[in-house]
């Protein structure tokens, strides 16, 4: 029974790697831009998430409502007024630009929160369970970090095939010049591109903080699973990072299922 | 006043120059050609006009307004459009996804899709076909089609001909003809000299960067044009 668990807890695990992985692959998608901050604004969300909870008292999941809004505005000025101008040029500059952003906000977390571990509380969803019978069981929380995953990843799909902007966000992935000649202004779809990104990521971040505690630090190592999802995943491609992301979960499973395992016999 | 002036243009890509004070009028509801040889600066010229490249000096106007300061995005609103060289249809899309982009700006005018699909009919067939996979000459007649989505006023289109088999080709200008016919201002590029004389109102002939002849195609003589377009004397 033990695989079958992995493979349960893998898929579930993967829905959380999917989300860093999506925003990660769409600011690539649609700007060719790599941003190595994107772990660290992820952390930057789950702390945003964290102050919110201190001043409302609300359920982290509840101040999702506020906290996507506002990062998702961090992206778009973010962009705007910074990254889109390290994309003239080669692609050494907004490598050096995020990867400065990265050491920045690390350190702007560290000055504000201390390098303690924190966590997000919310109630008793973190450690309910569904059992499915013959000793295995899902949890709420989990399952619904993967509903979740998969109903952004969708959203996102519709929006990219069905709208009038979604089509210009493909348009200036293809041809940036020849998207200028539709009358599209590609420097307001790069900002755009990158607070749906962070939005997603933040999601990422409160969810991780959810399930696990974070430092300050922790952001490069998001930053690794969202780009082994994302590069084995295939560029540009929306469920590839996905199912990557769960099959990639699985060792990772099996690797703290044995070592429990051991431990109790 | 004319639709669209040009003065002293001095466009170029870094140290390099390719227009030397270019000076252009065209009018309302003429097609108007540009002539010349590989690099003489047609590309250029039209790449101006449409606001991916600017010149350091001189002045362009469109409707008696200057726009030099306008990006390329904000000219397609006031009516100025670009079919690029190459084409550069969105591979990725299929060809009514390019068509709906083509409309991005949302200028009003008598171009919508319907229109299109009755000036090109062989586009209604792919509709649904990704542009990647369609031939030169139907991404050339999806690039026009995508150009008029943008309803403009003034219609720059960068050498029809390019890479096309003949037959093909006259196709495309029986289809520009609806285009032209329909009173819309083109600025046409070509390098096939018979092409353009047989459906330019008037024509300007480029040499290495500067205006060498202008005129209507009937009163220009043979001798005339291949001077102007090759350089010799």
């Amino acid at each position: 029974m033990t695989w079958v668990n992995v493979v349960i807890q893998g898929v579930l695990l993967g829905g959380l790697y999917a989300l860093y992985a999506t925003g990660l692959s769409l600011v690539f998608g649609v700007m060719r831009l790599v941003n190595l901050a994107h772990g660290d604004l992820s952390i930057m969300g789950a702390f945003a998430c964290l102050v919110l909870v201190g001043i409302l008292d609300v359920n982290p999941l509840l101040s999702l409502v506020l906290v996507l809004p506002m990062i998702f505005v961090v992206g778009y000025l973010l962009q705007r007024l910074m990254l889109n101008f390290t994309l003239k040029g080669d692609d050494m500059r907004p490598l050096l630009a995020t990867f400065g952003l990265s050491v920045i906000i690390q350190n702007g977390l560290l000055v504000g929160f201390s390098a303690d571990s924190r966590g997000l509380d919310a109630g008793w969803i973190e450690n309910a369970s569904l059992s499915l019978g013959g000793g295995l069981a899902v949890g709420w929380f989990p399952l619904l970090t993967l509903v979740v995953a998969i109903l952004v990843i969708v959203l996102l799909n519709s929006f990219l095939t069905r709208t009038r902007l979604g089509r210009a966000f493909r348009a200036t992935s293809d041809d940036q010049e020849a998207a200028r000649l539709m009358g599209i202004d590609n420097r307001h779809i790069y900002a755009l591109a990158m607070g749906i990104a962070l939005g997603i990521v933040a999601l990422a971040g409160v969810f991780m903080g959810i399930r696990t505690t974070f430092t300050p630090g922790i952001g490069p190592a998001r930053l690794i699973f969202a780009f082994e999802a994302v590069i084995m995943g295939g560029l540009g491609s929306s469920w590839g990072p996905w199912r990557v992301a769960s099959h990639w979960a699985w060792p990772r499973r099996w690797a703290s299922s044995s070592r429990r395992a051991g431990e109790s016999s | 006043m004319s639709l669209l002036e040009l003065e002293g243009i001095n466009t170029g890509y870094g140290d390099f120059q390719a227009l030397f004070d270019v000076s252009l009028v065209v009018e309302e509801g003429e097609t108007f050609g540009v002539l010349g040889a590989n690099g003489a600066g047609k590309s250029t010229l039209l790449k101006t006009v449409a606001g991916l490249l600017r010149s350091p000096s001189g002045q362009v106007r469109f409707e008696g307004k200057p726009i030099e300061h306008l990006p390329a995005q904000k000219r397609v609103t006031l009516g100025i459009s670009l079919v690029p060289e190459g084409r550069r249809v969105f591979p990725s899309l299929t060809v009514h996804e390019n068509l709906q982009v083509g409309a991005h700006g949302r200028r009003r005018g008598p171009w919508d899709l319907d229109r299109v699909y009755d000036v090109f009919p062989l586009l209604v067939k792919l509709k649904s076909k990704q542009a990647s996979y369609l031939s030169g000459g139907e991404q050339q007649a999806l690039a026009i089609g995508r150009a008029l989505m943008s309803n403009p006023r003034l219609l720059l289109i960068d050498e029809v001909s390019l890479g096309l088999a003949p037959v093909v080709i006259r196709d495309l200008y029986e289809a520009l003809g609806e285009v032209t016919g329909s009173g819309m201002t083109v600025v046409l590029v070509e390098q096939d000299i018979r092409q353009i004389m047989e459906v330019a109102d008037r024509v300007s002939c480029l040499l290495e960067g500067r205006v060498v002849l202008e005129g209507p195609p009937r009163e220009l003589t043979r001798g005339q044009i291949t001077a102007a377009y090759f350089g010799v004397r």
